[in-house]
């Protein structure tokens, strides 16, 4: 059961809150206890930009079982505006028109169920613009 | 002055016309376009249900509005298609918009009406200067039973609203709620398509809520049809809707631009909230509007609007509700639909 | 740090083994590199696993193997790094030797993927589970992403990738603890059931069944035995973000890059040195970005140099993944590591039959983790 830990990670899933460092600036997604950059150990919450752009991706035709009911899905990396990246789901596309570069913006989504008896988990996806 | 302060819409991309249903049971699909007057209806993606389809229509509602979300006191869903049978809806809208968390929440439910109810306590609870703001959503992902009438019509969307009494773009005068017990349409818990009583559906319960409701709208404002610019009634399907205004004195004209169930379908919850936002995203200021809800079981919730000069600033801060009407549609066949809907038994 | 040799090396066929269990194989793989060495005891032993526990229900691998080998009360330690938690077990094995504690350790890898769990899933747990598996990606998605990158930055073109799994195939059908020893055309690879755009089934390591073990000694004990002094000349590891977008850039494994710049540096060797490589071709452009980023061919290059047969025995000019690679041989994951050295002591051996290199001296095995998250390289040399 991942009830505990999905809501940990709703400020993230759900409203995209980043760490940026107060040293050099650097945001982490999702937020960091140590900078990668300069290792500094003090941030603040920021939120991330939800427009970006498709740097690429992938359509997952074999996938866990988890995930099987969605097959073929896009799944690729998206540079936000201000430049973090993020993996996500493209969704409401027709996967065999997509190419890399394309605009975004990022949705809320249903992205997985625990189960047919666990909870609903809630996330981000792109869509194009 | 309390109303409307902001609004937004929201449908899914996908569709699936009333003929490719038709021919999936055998029907006539001109006959049944005929008699429901219904072309295609949209389709939830897998990855939306109710609580997305609200997140996203309350997205737009407060980029029309402009206010601070934390200043919203209350958020109430209705839906008859809530993703939990216990478990709000909203507690997941208002974490994912960043309201509360000292704010009200509760999930209303009662049929196609549950998105007018949640819209009438939004308002009251401004009224009673209970709060500064408060929202009122209506979304649905309704079933409709393979076969039956009533899978030509069950589609998805939703409209939400932010009530409140400062920079009012659309000014609540009057409203209305007329209820009775009637066994129209209902679904017993752990069933997974709901039931209706056929022909009894009509006039024992769609019309004579709506035309209760409407009624003592008119007479409570004095004002008589004519006197309107638009007019929109809940649309299960394309006739009674037009046969509702009919009877009480609109014009073909008046139902038009909130009349948009034929290539929408019918979004329970969210149905004549939807042809309100159609209508608020072309309204004029000083345009008034009349709108009766119905949910099966039964009631009516009516509504008379006075819009003011405030529109015009906030229709274009988000996309009208014809942009997703109309935007690139992805249509399915009844299969890809079946699947979708979660009409197949899975090995789980 | 003294001299470490490798003595023995002994594995199981690579494949569907569903007469055995994880112990069974383990055993066999680690008695038949006992019986190679020569040796009549081990001090210490590292089993190289990913994920027995999510695979067959059983944490704690060292216990249980040193048990089932019959060698309690010795030290026994389960390592993890992924899919290179045979390089990894490698290299503490190597440690312990160079470090003077111990004589003789057994070096072993193991993994048993057929006995039901969802392999998808599991597999996955090698990426970031909260912010790349939870959106749906799977580990042939993550590659089909860098495979897309290398695609449209350096013209890498579908034939090239196919030309990878070719020359694996070819290899493999000389090895006869090969999964697959059928050969394949690069028409059969391009028209084989899309997985992950755009990956086909014939660019992606099998989920495979399989144990592999090497006995690492002192100098002092190979010489007493009589063994070729195969020397493990570099031991080198690296660590990248688990998360591929995370990195900055897709194209250049960074823990491969950093892994190999240690290793030569350690070895006092250069990637033309080298007689032949092992790398880790989990997915055909693994082989290809590997290639690249030890330095054997230029930036880009690397589906060139398949293509043009630089990396077939035959051409003779650097033999990539002679075993087979993972593509013919086999991916028991935790095996795997285990599984390139053995290939690496073989041909220094001169053992290697159809396969053999000839005048194999210089050997580098190249191991990795996920999406190239961790990275662990070896060099082995004969004089």
């Amino acid at each position: 059961m991942i009830t505990a830990r999905y809501h940990r990670e709703i400020p993230q899933r759900y409203r995209l809150e980043a760490s940026k460092c107060s040293k050099c600036g650097h945001t982490a997604f999702p937020p960091r206890l140590v900078c990668p950059e300069c290792k500094g150990k003090t941030f603040e919450t920021v939120k991330l930009n939800d427009e970006g752009k498709l740097i690429t991706f992938t359509v997952v035709r074999v996938s866990s079982d988890k995930f099987s009911k969605q097959t073929p899905f896009a799944v690729g990396i998206v540079e936000l505006n201000g430049g973090v990246k993020i993996t996500t789901q493209i969704t409401d596309a027709d996967v065999d028109e997509l190419k890399t570069g394309q605009s975004v913006k990022l949705v809320f989504r249903k992205i997985q169920d625990d189960g047919k008896a666990g909870i609903h988990c809630y996330g981000y996806k792109a869509i194009t613009t | 002055m309390i109303g409307i302060v902001g609004y937004g819409a929201y449908l899914p991309r996908y569709r699936i016309k009333s003929e490719v249903i038709a021919h999936q049971w055998g029907a006539d699909p001109e006959a049944i376009q005929r008699g429901l007057m219904l072309s295609e209806k949209t389709v939830p993606g897998q990855d939306e249900d109710t609580i997305t389809i609200s997140v996203a229509a309350a997205k737009n509602a407060l980029s029309r509005a402009q206010i601070n979300p934390k200043e919203i006191g209350a958020v109430y869903i209705g839906s008859e298609s809530h993703p939990y049978a216990v478990k709000p809806s909203g507690t997941i809208l208002i974490d994912a918009l960043g309201i509360g968390p000292h704010v009200h929440v509760a999930s209303y439910e009662f049929a196609c009406k549950a998105g007018t109810e949640a819209m009438y306590v939004a308002y009251s609870h401004v009224k009673a200067g209970e709060m500064k703001y408060a929202m009122g959503i209506g979304a649905d992902t309704s079933q409709g039973a393979p076969g039956d009438a009533l899978e030509y019509s069950a589609s998805a969307g939703g409209a939400a609203f932010i009530m409140g009494n400062q920079r009012v773009a659309a000014e609540i005068l009057y409203t209305h709620s007329y209820t009775s017990d009637t066994p129209d349409f209902w679904r017993r818990e752990g069933e997974m398509y709901p039931r209706h009583a056929g022909r009894f559906t009509g006039d024992p319960a769609y019309f004579k809520h709506v035309m209760g409701a409407g009624k003592a709208l008119l007479e409570k404002s004095k004002l008589s049809p004519k006197d309107f610019a638009y007019a929109v009634f809940h649309m299960p399907n394309g006739k009674f809707p037009q046969e509702a205004g009919k009877r009480l004195g609109f014009t073909k004209q008046q139902l038009e631009v909130g009349w948009i169930v034929p290539w929408m379908g019918n979004t329970y919850s969210g149905s004549s909230p939807t042809g309100l936002t159609a209508i608020l995203d072309v309204a004029k200021p000083g345009d008034l509007i009349f709108m009766v809800s119905f949910g099966s079981g039964a009631g009516s919730d009516g509504f008379i609007f006075r819009v003011t000069d405030e529109i015009t600033k906030v229709q274009d801060r988000a996309p009208k509700t014809r942009d997703y009407l109309d935007r690139s549609k992805i249509y399915l066949n009844y299969g890809e639909y079946a699947k979708f809907r979660n009409k197949i038994k899975l090995n789980d | 740090m003294r001299d470490v040799v490798v003595i023995g090396a002994g594995m199981t066929k690579f494949g569907e083994l569903w007469g055995q269990s994880i112990k069974d194989i383990f055993v066999e793989a680690a008695l038949k590199a006992i019986e190679d060495a020569g040796v009549d005891h081990i001090d210490s032993m590292y089993v190289g696993a990913m994920s027995s526990g999510l695979f067959v229900g059983q944490e704690h691998l060292g216990a249980v193997m040193a048990d089932y080998l019959g060698v309690n009360p010795i030290p026994a330690t389960h390592v993890e790094s992924a899919c290179a938690s045979g390089g990894a077990a490698f290299r503490q094995a190597f440690f312990e030797v160079a470090s003077g504690a111990s004589e003789i350790v057994l070096a072993s890898g193991v993994e048993k993927m057929t006995d039901g769990a969802d392999v998808t899933e599991v597999l996955a747990t090698a990426a970031d589970q909260e912010y790349e598996v939870y959106h749906g990606i799977t580990f042939p998605g993550l590659y089909a992403l860098i495979a897309r990158a290398h695609m449209e930055q350096f013209g890498t073109t579908r034939e090239q990738l196919a030309a990878v799994a070719v020359k694996n195939h070819r290899n493999g059908s000389k090895n006869p603890n090969a999964q697959f020893r059928n050969e394949v055309t690069v028409e059969q690879v391009m028209k084989s059931t899309m997985v992950a755009d755009p990956l086909r089934l014939l660019d992606c390591s099998p989920v495979s069944d399989g144990a592999a073990a090497v006995i690492v000694a002192s100098m002092d004990v190979a010489k007493k035995l009589k063994r070729n002094p195969i020397r493990v000349i570099a031991s080198a590891q690296a660590s990248d973000t688990i998360a591929l977008h995370g990195r900055k850039t897709l194209t250049t494994l960074n823990s491969v890059v950093k892994a190999a710049e240690k290793a030569y540096k350690m070895a006092d060797k250069k990637p033309k040195d080298m007689n032949l490589v092992e790398v880790h071709d989990c997915f055909t452009i693994a082989e290809i970005v590997a290639t690249e980023d030890l330095g054997l061919f230029e930036k880009g290059k690397g589906g060139e140099a398949a293509a043009n047969g630089w990396t077939s025995i035959e051409c003779k000019m650097i033999p990539v993944n002679t075993s087979g690679g993972l593509k013919s041989k086999g991916h028991p994951v935790g095996a795997t590591g285990i599984a390139q050295i053995i290939e690496l002591y073989e041909q220094l051996n001169g053992t290697a039959g159809a396969r053999q290199v000839p005048n194999a001296h210089v050997a580098m095995a190249q191991n990795m983790g996920g999406s190239g998250a961790s990275c662990v390289i070896h060099i082995l040399e004969v004089k």
